[in-house]
């Protein structure tokens, strides 16, 4: 009777083991329109609208919650935000004089490849879940493909960049963060000769980003801030429109240039509270998406993170 | 075997307790992490109803979330499977009386299931680099879930508790009161 029990017992852990395992295979190796991914799209469908609902209930739990730790960093972030008025003060009256040169020189070299935010067409998303482990850092938010959400494209929020779609079902759609280990964003320097590199994460601290690649030569200084780098190439197309801001940088050692140069960005985007995100639908670059997948007789168009 | 109505009892706590994680405690921030409440609800059950129960447990929660967040399906299962019956198999072979038990083994099974994730994930492939502050991150996760041990305890214990056919601690209970009311115990 005992070893009966004893072996129903092990039968059962080695079952679900198994199946554990089975599912890991196969999922691992199963594409975004496999049928594993379907059924997990399916059942966050149903799912969506009760996180959602859940959301909104727990949501004067959360703000208690929030507000207690905010009491407690208060101080220390005022006296930073003191700091940080002051430069940005002397920043705009700079930046103002180098607007009204940049207007001028536009309209003699007739550029206009920089889209404002606004132009697109962003959808406002309510976040209704987070992944609780440090290795995936994605969020669900109450969006998909009914609001004209597709995948890989980019998410902002009034900081700066958030991350990129990756799943999207008719009602709610996966973000992942850009300190999720598979992110990576191409990215430049504003200032100084304007390097381009590529903004990764180190796995396990989400306020430290890596920008990588940066020519070894590159003088890039602390406090200077990172944007996207957009590139518009008919070829390579970064998923990212250019010019949003994704940090500054907080760090510059010289220990760690080898062949190329990195340096440590502390992400704008409070990417540990987040409540909305904006999702840039940009009709334009899926009506040239399909342009372009017409004219090249069903090739795939290449991206750049 | 487990009673029908315990198994409806677990299935609720592990649908609300993953709704609860994903769309609230994730999202507050404590010694500059987020409390994971599921290793926390698989390792109670497990002390509570068993290494069957607390493996089934794991095995179902652990999906909810990978489907819920459309994660790799299986890692989450395979870990808090493993998780809930080694918390099982603790209950079976030793039956431990202390209170700070499910203290201990919350934070054993915290530990093991941020350790696990890790160890799968760079079997899998990182291509990121991965600092050491992920120690800390994990230390962390494990303090404030140590805190929250005991009080999740209770709180499965209060919900499967009355379900159970044998709750140790009150046939512990019983078996003291009895004796001291036995005509045959010394004054």
């Amino acid at each position: 009777m005992h070893d009966r029990s004893v072996r129903r017992r092990r039968a059962i852990l080695a079952l679900l083991v198994g199946l554990s395992l089975i599912l890991l295979t196969a999922t691992f190796g199963d594409n975004v329109g496999g049928p594993l991914r379907s059924i997990q799209r399916g059942m966050l469908e149903v799912l969506a609208p009760i996180q959602e609902g859940a959301n909104r209930v727990l949501k004067p739990f959360r703000d208690l919650a929030g507000w207690a730790g905010d009491t407690l960093d208060a101080k220390d972030e005022r006296d930073k935000m003191r700091d940080e008025r002051n430069s940005l003060r002397r920043q705009v009256v700079s930046l103002q004089q180098a607007q009204r040169e940049n207007v001028q020189l536009r309209r003699l070299v007739g550029l206009d490849r920089q889209r404002d935010l606004e132009r697109q067409d962003p959808v406002t998303a309510r976040v209704i879940g987070r992944s609780p482990n440090l290795w995936y850092t994605t969020i669900n938010v109450d969006k998909g493909s009914s609001a004209g959400v597709r995948r890989d494209q980019p998410v902002v929020n009034g900081e700066g960049l958030v991350g990129k779609v990756t799943e999207v079902t008719t009602g709610a759609s996966v973000v992942t963060l850009i300190t999720d280990h598979t992110s990576g964003v191409s990215a430049r320097v504003l200032g100084g000769r304007g390097d381009e590199g590529i903004v990764q994460t180190a796995v396990g601290n989400p306020n430290d980003l890596l920008l990588e690649f940066l020519p070894r030569d590159s003088q890039v200084r602390r406090g200077e801030r990172i944007v996207t780098a957009g590139t518009r190439s008919n070829r390579l197309e970064s998923l990212f429109p250019p010019g949003i801001p994704v940090g500054s940088v907080t760090k510059v050692d010289p220990d760690e240039i080898d062949v190329y140069q990195r340096v440590h960005i502390k992400p704008y985007a409070d990417l540990r509270r987040l409540d909305f995100v904006q999702i840039l639908t940009d009709p334009d670059r899926d009506k040239a998406a399909v342009v372009s997948s017409g004219a090249g007789a069903g090739q795939a168009r290449a991206q750049v993170p | 075997m487990l009673a029908p109505g315990v198994i409806v009892r677990l299935t609720a706590l592990g649908v609300v307790a993953v709704i609860v994680q994903i769309t609230a405690v994730s999202q507050i921030t404590l010694l500059g992490t987020s409390a994971d409440l599921t290793p926390l609800v698989v390792v109670s059950v497990g002390l509570l109803c068993g290494s069957v129960a607390g493996a089934g447990m794991g095995f179902g929660m652990g999906l909810l979330v990978d489907v819920a967040l459309l994660q790799t399906l299986g890692i989450s299962s395979l870990l808090f499977t493993i998780i809930g019956y080694a918390a099982g198999r603790l209950r079976e072979a030793r039956d431990p009386a202390h209170g700070l038990i499910p203290l201990a083994v919350g934070a054993a099974g915290t530990a093991l299931a941020a350790v696990g994730y890790g160890m799968i994930q760079f079997l899998l492939g990182v291509e990121a680099p991965v600092s050491l502050l992920l120690l800390r991150e994990i230390l962390a996760t494990v303090a404030v879930n140590t805190l929250l041990a005991l009080p999740v305890y209770a709180l499965v214990r209060r919900v499967v508790g009355p379900a159970l056919p044998q709750d140790p601690r009150r046939r512990r209970g019983r078996q003291a009161s009895t004796t001291r009311l036995s005509p045959f115990t010394r004054a």
